[in-house]
């Protein structure tokens, strides 16, 4: 197409602004991302104007911003309008049991210790009565009704309470932060919600009973929890269990809402489809989290097992701006065969006395490159701000890397900040030590790994430790040798 | 049970151990003794599959198996243990949580079911006993922060856990007092019975003291130049490793 055509098709496309033809019975939209698309969306899933605007402007400010550059990884060019936007949730011919499941699948599953039903369920068999897993969860969301908890879906909780997702939507990741969250804010196509009122106490791991719910996520996921005053709430993301999807670029946003007094904790541990030993057919997952301590004495804390994935770039981030907040970030990123990871955190210190604590464990085997990236800010009234953050790497043979890139900003001279780093190989003496012992080669690994992130393992809910540590064996087998 | 003949090893083309001729018998207790840099630990390290050593020739017999065709996990679950010289740090990594791994796999090899943990805290009590050994001890990260003391200790209850057949202390006196000294030395007599022997390799008579052997071998440069039984170590405390390398010599 000639600029002149271009700029004629712009012109028209314009002028047509509300008569797109995009058909609406259609069950997903033409490839591309335009503004009819950004309406299409929002029709589809019948939003109120107000969240339409929303998109609209994020979509605007999208088409301003340029794709990032700055991270510590490298792909191919993604072609933007090359992408299906919009599928309606397909309902697939579920499998009558587990005998019609890939047998890999299942095998992967045994490995991680998950257990029948639970498999059942993630691989979506159609349960029998006594077990089923619809019933369960919506026990559980009678529970959480009564102490006035909402757990829902974000387009459930568009409908249903639109004045706290109005209120609170892009109040901690605002639509222009950055090129992957204004794309994520204009097409963003489901994802969780989830409030917690004041004094009120979840009283269980939210999504450990809904992890089939949770693990929905599609492409550009957005998730939402508020937490009011003196509420606490420990919520579970993602999961241990491979997950393979035809969509390349994954950009989810997810928002923290801390009042006076809240506490939330936020596990999660991602294992997308790294892709093959050349890295091909990886999944690129660009995510923006972000919690926002707004309330004295509130406190965040992010923990994240990071295993999949051809490519991750991602920063969960704590905005202390409550006097006495605190800010904690546990993360483990494992990294192995062409796989690269550039993560870290932000923690940016407003109010008085805020706290922040930053662990980050690193591990890299094959040829995959591994980076920290963590910001600590101090600002200009933020007296006597403390922070603490060790960056420890441990690699695994010689082809591949690890890279620390801290930054440091502080503009009050009160502040305490500590930072520690490690880097670290595996030691032929240390297996040869296991292996004397009985234990073999492959198990002296997943021991020593573990070891080595223990502290942050110990963070996660207990069950989901127990697989998550499993996981970090299967994610090192057979890079040893 | 373990029959060494002559064994020839090198680390990076410098031939260390020259002809190795060795037979232990269950029940017996041996002890290689020598002056630095004569091949004792690389004697030790090659029995327990060390890979940095290359074998160039001999044979090694344990079990009527080849040893030296086993990887070193095959060996430690045929009962070969190796207390370390230098105890190796796993940081994050208990001994407790160590062990239930090391023990699961040996008695997998075995055929038998593993543990249950409280059939695993039932042996793990009744070894520390055993051993005198504290709880907080076992429940640190693997020689985290250990004294030399508590590292040699945590050996030998690693060894009372495991019971080997085949025990290779290396150099487990470096590094120790005379107390600590005495409840390592009394932790190994009370774990041998007749049908496990002990390979003891140190430089000092002084632990012989305690852990009595009946054979004594002198290695100097590579090979055994002398054996003998207990009074043989009493000899060379006397008279000092310059006496058998004159002998050698001449």
């Amino acid at each position: 197409m000639s600029k002149d055509d271009q700029i004629l098709e712009e012109f028209t496309s314009k002028e047509y602004e509300h008569g797109w033809n995009i058909d609406m019975e259609a069950d997903q939209a033409p490839k591309g991302l335009s503004e009819d698309i950004v309406r299409f969306i929002s029709a589809k899933k019948e939003e109120p104007e107000w969240l339409l605007d929303w998109r609209l402007k994020a979509y605007k400010k999208w088409t301003q911003m340029e794709e990032p550059d700055w991270a510590n990884v490298k792909f191919p060019k993604i072609n933007y309008q090359d992408i299906i936007y919009y599928s309606a949730p397909k309902q697939k011919v579920k499998p009558k049991s587990l005998d019609e499941v890939d047998p890999e699948m299942l095998e992967t599953f045994k490995k991680l210790g998950i257990s029948l039903e639970e498999q059942k369920r993630l691989t979506g068999v159609a349960v029998d009565a006594v077990f089923d897993s619809v019933s369960v969860a919506t026990t559980f969301k009678d529970k959480l009704a009564e102490l006035g908890i909402i757990f829902c879906s974000f387009s459930e909780a568009v409908q249903d309470h639109p004045e706290l997702v109005k209120k609170y939507i892009g109040s901690v990741v605002p639509v222009n932060d950055n090129y992957f969250a204004a794309l994520n804010s204009a097409v963003f196509s489901d994802g969780s919600f989830c409030y917690i009122p004041k004094g009120v106490r979840c009283p269980m791991e939210l999504s450990t009973y809904f992890r089939i719910n949770a693990a929905n996520t599609g492409q550009f996921e957005r998730t939402l929890i508020v937490a009011e005053e003196g509420s606490y709430v420990s919520y579970l993301e993602g999961c241990t269990a491979p997950q393979r999807d035809e969509n390349q670029l994954h950009a989810a946003v997810v928002e923290i809402y801390a009042q006076a007094d809240a506490e939330v904790k936020y596990s999660t541990v991602q294992n997308w489809y790294p892709g093959d030993e050349n890295g091909k057919g990886g999944i690129y997952n660009f995510v923006t989290k972000r919690g926002i301590c707004a309330g004295d004495r509130s406190k965040i804390s992010w923990t994240q097992v990071e295993t999949g994935s051809a490519v991750t770039w991602k920063y969960p981030s704590c905005i202390l701006k409550g006097d006495h907040s605190q800010g904690e970030f546990y993360s483990v990123a494992v990294t192995n065969k062409m796989q690269q990871a550039d993560t870290g955190t932000k923690m940016i210190h407003i109010g008085k006395n805020t706290k922040s604590r930053i662990v980050s464990k690193g591990v890299s085997a094959g040829k995959s490159q591994n980076s920290y990236r963590g910001q600590v800010k101090v600002m200009k009234r933020a007296e006597n701000a403390r922070n603490f953050s060790q960056c420890d790497s441990l690699l695994m043979g010689n082809l591949c890397g690890a890279h620390t890139f801290p930054y440091i900003d502080i503009e009050n001279s009160s502040a305490q900040v500590e930072h520690e780093a490690t880097t670290s190989k595996i030691g032929e003496d240390q297996i040869f030590y296991c292996t004397q012992r009985g234990i073999d080669e492959e198990s002296a690994i997943a021991l020593i790994v573990n070891g080595y992130c223990k502290e942050v393992l110990n963070q996660l809910p207990m069950e989901f430790a127990v697989e998550a540590q499993k996981l970090l064996a299967l994610t090192l087998e057979g890079s040893v040798g | 049970m373990l029959k060494i003949e002559d064994l020839h090893a090198s680390i990076e083309d410098k031939e260390i151990l020259k002809g190795i001729n060795l037979e232990v018998k269950p029940g017996e207790v041996h002890a290689i003794m020598g002056p630095n840099g004569s091949g004792k630990s690389t004697l030790a390290s090659v029995l327990a599959g060390r890979e940095d050593y290359e074998v160039t020739k001999g044979k090694v017999t344990y079990k009527e198996q080849d040893l030296l065709d086993l990887a070193p996990e095959e060996r430690a679950r045929e009962g070969i243990f190796l207390a370390f010289q230098y105890p190796v740090e796993i940081p994050g990594v208990s001994t407790t949580n160590f062990l239930k791994t090391a023990i699961n796999q040996i008695r997998e090899h075995r055929g038998l079911e593993p543990f249950d943990a409280v059939s695993f805290l039932k042996e793990m009590k009744e070894k520390m006993k055993l051993v005198d050994i504290d709880q907080s001890l076992l429940s640190r990260a693997l020689n985290e922060g250990f004294s030399g003391g508590e590292k040699k200790r945590n050996e030998v209850f690693q060894m009372a856990m495991l019971e080997p057949t085949l025990s290779i202390l290396d150099e487990t006196d470096s590094g120790l007092d005379i107390d600590a000294l005495r409840i390592v030395a009394d932790g190994v007599n009370k774990l041998k019975t007749k049908d496990n022997a002990t390979i003891v390799v140190t430089h000092y008579q002084r632990l012989l003291e305690y852990i009595v052997p009946d054979y004594v071998h002198v290695l100097y440069n590579g090979r055994i130049v002398k054996s003998g039984t207990k009074e043989l170590a009493l000899e060379l405390e006397e008279k000092g490793y310059d006496w058998i390398k004159e002998k050698t010599i001449a």
